[in-house]
């Protein structure tokens, strides 16, 4: 059916700020009909959807950024600016701006209201979060609510499905007029500004819509923005000069004019019952953050979190494992012998297999970062962890990410987005893959048992966490560095809403995983895929049938790599064999101990033990043993500080926008590593060990 | 009058007063007054964190969290019941 209704497609922005229930907002109209990309050129996540209105026409929804502000301090600010005034190619100038609001916390959220209505743009005031003001025993006068901001207010709660219908009709009626600015500077400054505006249009071409808000940034903001033209500077610096004659402060005026204009707003609007119960959110936080139940809390989450990682989602990856293993043994037993079998099996089902091993772990720390994060506790881990943060110079929101990577480092660079200052989140994304995670912990295992074959666990236990114990220090040392040399910056300012706990909404929750998740294996599972087809081609070609595996190995082209970067590794304490071990566990870490399996000649499944046995055997041409106790601590502490991870690399990829960072990356942590174990290596010989 | 005016760093736990001044000139300060920090708003001090920074504050209707060095900029009138 095309009728005419259908042709216009109307393009509604969602604006609001963060915790306001934008993005419940945006899930309950689109359902699942959603896209995530990035704006070009930023790193800021850019989700566009679609749904229909009762008149059967179709509507493009844009959920800009969560910002408390336009006033471009932050990408997200831009990016939200830019949007609104239809600035970003391919993405249209939205028609009719939702801004969705607390109706809990109307006084600050009103803020950003205001300033989209300074853009002349049609603005319907979401007023989100009803039940809870119901809760509270409060109520709000709506239509006078409506009346003195000049734009329609829908009452609403998202998380109930509730006022759905009735902001999609008042989207259907549209909002013909949009009202003039409401709020007033003080006179001397609104001269200021409208000279400045008369500037703007006449010399610069600044459209009418804009010139108020842009007058407003220039004169208002020390720090001149790049779009501010020259010849502006002088009548700017004249006007300040004059305003401070006149005991205006110019820097603080427009905001105080707007909350009082809003408070002015709000008088006789909201109704509260006289006697304020106290709300169980400040309740549970006098424990939540409290000097001793706060860290009592805070640990045991964390440990939960780690406990179920660790021992929930053993169980389906051993699963995926022995599935692909039972694919990988099916497909050789059926198919004809040939280079298109080894491809299938030992290339294609192993590549897949070690994409999806990694899933569930990705899946479970997803479904804890986004219960922390809906609920509100992630905010109270940043305020609890900021101090210790701080003394790197990093902000308490890097704390989950980088706790995440030791689990695994993608969810954790992938959380940096919660983190608003770029040079942060650079930092943090930069030393994430530093924290031990998971797949490290196989090629430990192998080597601590090597290493100390007959030693109680208890001893083992001790080294292992003196791996991640390295890998920490290695983490924070290079944040200090960044922070002091590539992202020189001051200590990023801590202004953070602590918002009210909400119960977190199971829909939302499973979204978010499953949004994530399907991100992972699109972006790091076709290059992964990649990586592991030429991986398999490298240690399968030339063909040498007729020679033992071991030896044919040797013949491929990784084994004459491996050969030709002997010299290199050698000062570590590797042979040509350890070369390949990690040229192949390029794709992941854990890829080593199958990868030195084929280098021994043993079945690609043998246990640790056999492996261990095989190594304790190896020894060099001459005769001296391969692996020494130095030779295991060296490579050990290669893999604490390598960036062997090409899933981590393609997150970063896609995170950063760019190669130039995960190149970047891999070649300071192969550096860290390669100097660390050489370190271990030579310092442990000069010391007289072995 | 004048020794009432004490920077918000300076206040205890649960002590109300009314932001005087903000001053800094930074792109901090901007950021704290839109969050809602302007002269005439009254604030409260909630808690301090577990190591003794940042500050949890309460304005405006809701709770904003800010380290001890940003709120030394912000002065603050301390409410008179306080000090009697």
């Amino acid at each position: 059916m095309t009728t005419a209704q259908e042709q216009h497609v109307l393009t509604v922005a969602l604006a609001g700020n963060p915790n306001s229930g934008k993005s419940t907002l945006f899930n309950a109209l689109t359902k699942l009909r959603q896209k995530v990309g990035n704006y070009p050129g930023v790193t800021v996540e850019k989700r566009t959807g679609r749904f229909d209105l009762d008149n059967g026409s179709h509507v493009n929804v844009l959920d800009l950024p969560g910002t408390y502000s336009l006033t471009v301090q932050s990408p997200d600010e831009q990016v939200a600016h830019d949007v609104l005034l239809g600035r970003i190619t391919s993405t249209p100038q939205p028609d009719i701006v939702v801004c969705v609001v607390d109706a809990c916390h109307l006084e600050r959220h009103l803020y950003l209201v205001s300033q989209i209505q300074d853009l002349r743009l049609p603005v319907i005031v979401a007023l989100n979060m009803m039940d809870e003001l119901t809760k509270q025993g409060r109520t709000i006068d709506i239509n006078e609510l409506a009346c003195k901001l000049g734009s329609p207010v829908v009452p609403m709660s998202a998380l109930h499905h509730q006022g759905l219908n009735q902001l999609k009709d008042t989207i259907t009626r549209g909002c013909p007029n949009v009202p003039a600015r409401r709020w007033r500077l003080p006179k001397p400054m609104e001269r200021a500004i409208q000279s400045l505006q008369h500037q703007l249009e006449t010399q610069h071409r600044i459209q009418r819509n804009e010139s108020f808000s842009r007058g407003l940034l220039y004169l208002t903001t020390d720090t001149p923005p790049e779009t501010l033209p020259k010849d502006l500077l002088k009548p700017i610096a004249q006007h300040r000069a004059t305003l401070e004659a006149q005991g205006i402060h110019w820097r603080s005026a427009a905001v105080a004019a707007r909350y009082t204009w809003i408070q002015q707003v709000l008088v006789g609007i909201i109704h509260a019952p006289s006697v304020c119960k106290p709300q169980w959110s400040d309740k549970l936080d006098a424990i939540l953050t409290h000097k001793i139940w706060g860290w009592v809390a805070f640990l045991g989450m964390m440990t939960l979190m780690f406990y179920t990682i660790f021992t929930v989602a053993a169980i389906p990856m051993d699963w995926i494992d022995g599935g692909f293993t039972f694919l990988s043994e099916q497909l050789h037993a059926h198919m004809p012998p040939g280079d298109l079998r080894d491809l299938v099996t030992n290339g294609i089902v192993a590549g897949i297999g070690g994409v999806m091993v990694f899933l569930p772990q990705i899946l479970i720390l997803f479904f804890f970062i986004c219960l922390l994060q809906d609920s509100g506790y992630m905010a109270r881990a940043a305020f609890i962890m900021d101090r210790l943060m701080s003394r790197v110079g990093l902000h308490g929101k890097a704390f989950i990410p980088l706790l995440s990577s030791f689990a695994c480092a993608i969810p954790g660079i992938m959380a940096t987005r919660s983190i608003e200052s770029p040079k942060d989140r650079m930092v943090t994304l930069l030393v994430a893959p530093l924290m031990t995670c998971s797949a490290r912990l196989p090629v430990f295992t192998l080597l601590i048992a090597t290493l100390l074959p007959n030693t109680p666990a208890l001893t083992k236990a001790g080294l292992m966490l003196l791996m991640y114990l390295l890998g920490t220090i290695g983490a924070i040392g290079m944040a200090w560095l960044f922070k002091r040399t590539l992202f020189k910056g001051p200590t990023p300012p801590f202004i953070m809403e602590l918002p009210p706990y909400r119960l977190p909404s199971a829909g939302s929750i499973l979204l978010h995983m499953w949004e994530r998740s399907y991100l992972f294996i699109k972006k790091a599972g076709t290059i992964i895929f990649a990586f592991s087809v030429i991986l398999w081609a490298l240690m399968t070609y030339p063909k040498a049938d007729h020679l033992s595996p071991d030896t044919a190995l040797k013949q491929s082209f990784a084994g004459r790599l491996g050969v030709a970067m002997e010299p290199a590794i050698r000062p570590l304490g590797y042979d040509w064999r350890i070369g390949i071990g990690l040229l192949g566990s390029m794709t992941a870490r854990e890829i080593f101990v199958s990868t030195m399996n084929i280098v021994f000649s043993l079945d690609k499944e043998a246990d640790t033990l056999t492996l261990r046995e095989a190594f304790s055997q190896a020894d060099w041409p001459d005769g001296r043993p391969l692996f020494t106790p130095l030779t295991c601590l060296s490579l050990m502490v290669f893999y604490v500080f390598a960036m062997q991870c090409v899933s981590s690399l393609a997150v970063i990829r896609r995170e950063t926008n760019s190669w130039r960072w995960p190149l970047f990356q891999l070649v300071y942590m192969t550096t860290l590593a390669y100097v660390a174990a050489l370190l271990v290596y030579q310092g442990g010989h000069l010391l007289g060990g072995s | 009058m004048k020794n009432n005016i004490i920077p918000l760093s300076d206040m205890t736990i649960s002590q109300s007063g009314t932001v005087q001044d903000i001053t800094t000139d930074s792109l901090h300060g901007q950021r704290l007054m839109e969050m809602g920090i302007t002269p005439g708003c009254p604030i409260t001090i909630v808690r301090f964190a577990p190591m003794g920074d940042p500050i949890d504050i309460q304005l405006r209707g809701y709770h904003l969290s800010i380290r001890h060095q940003d709120a030394a900029c912000i002065q603050v009138i301390i409410d008179s019941q306080e000090i009697a």
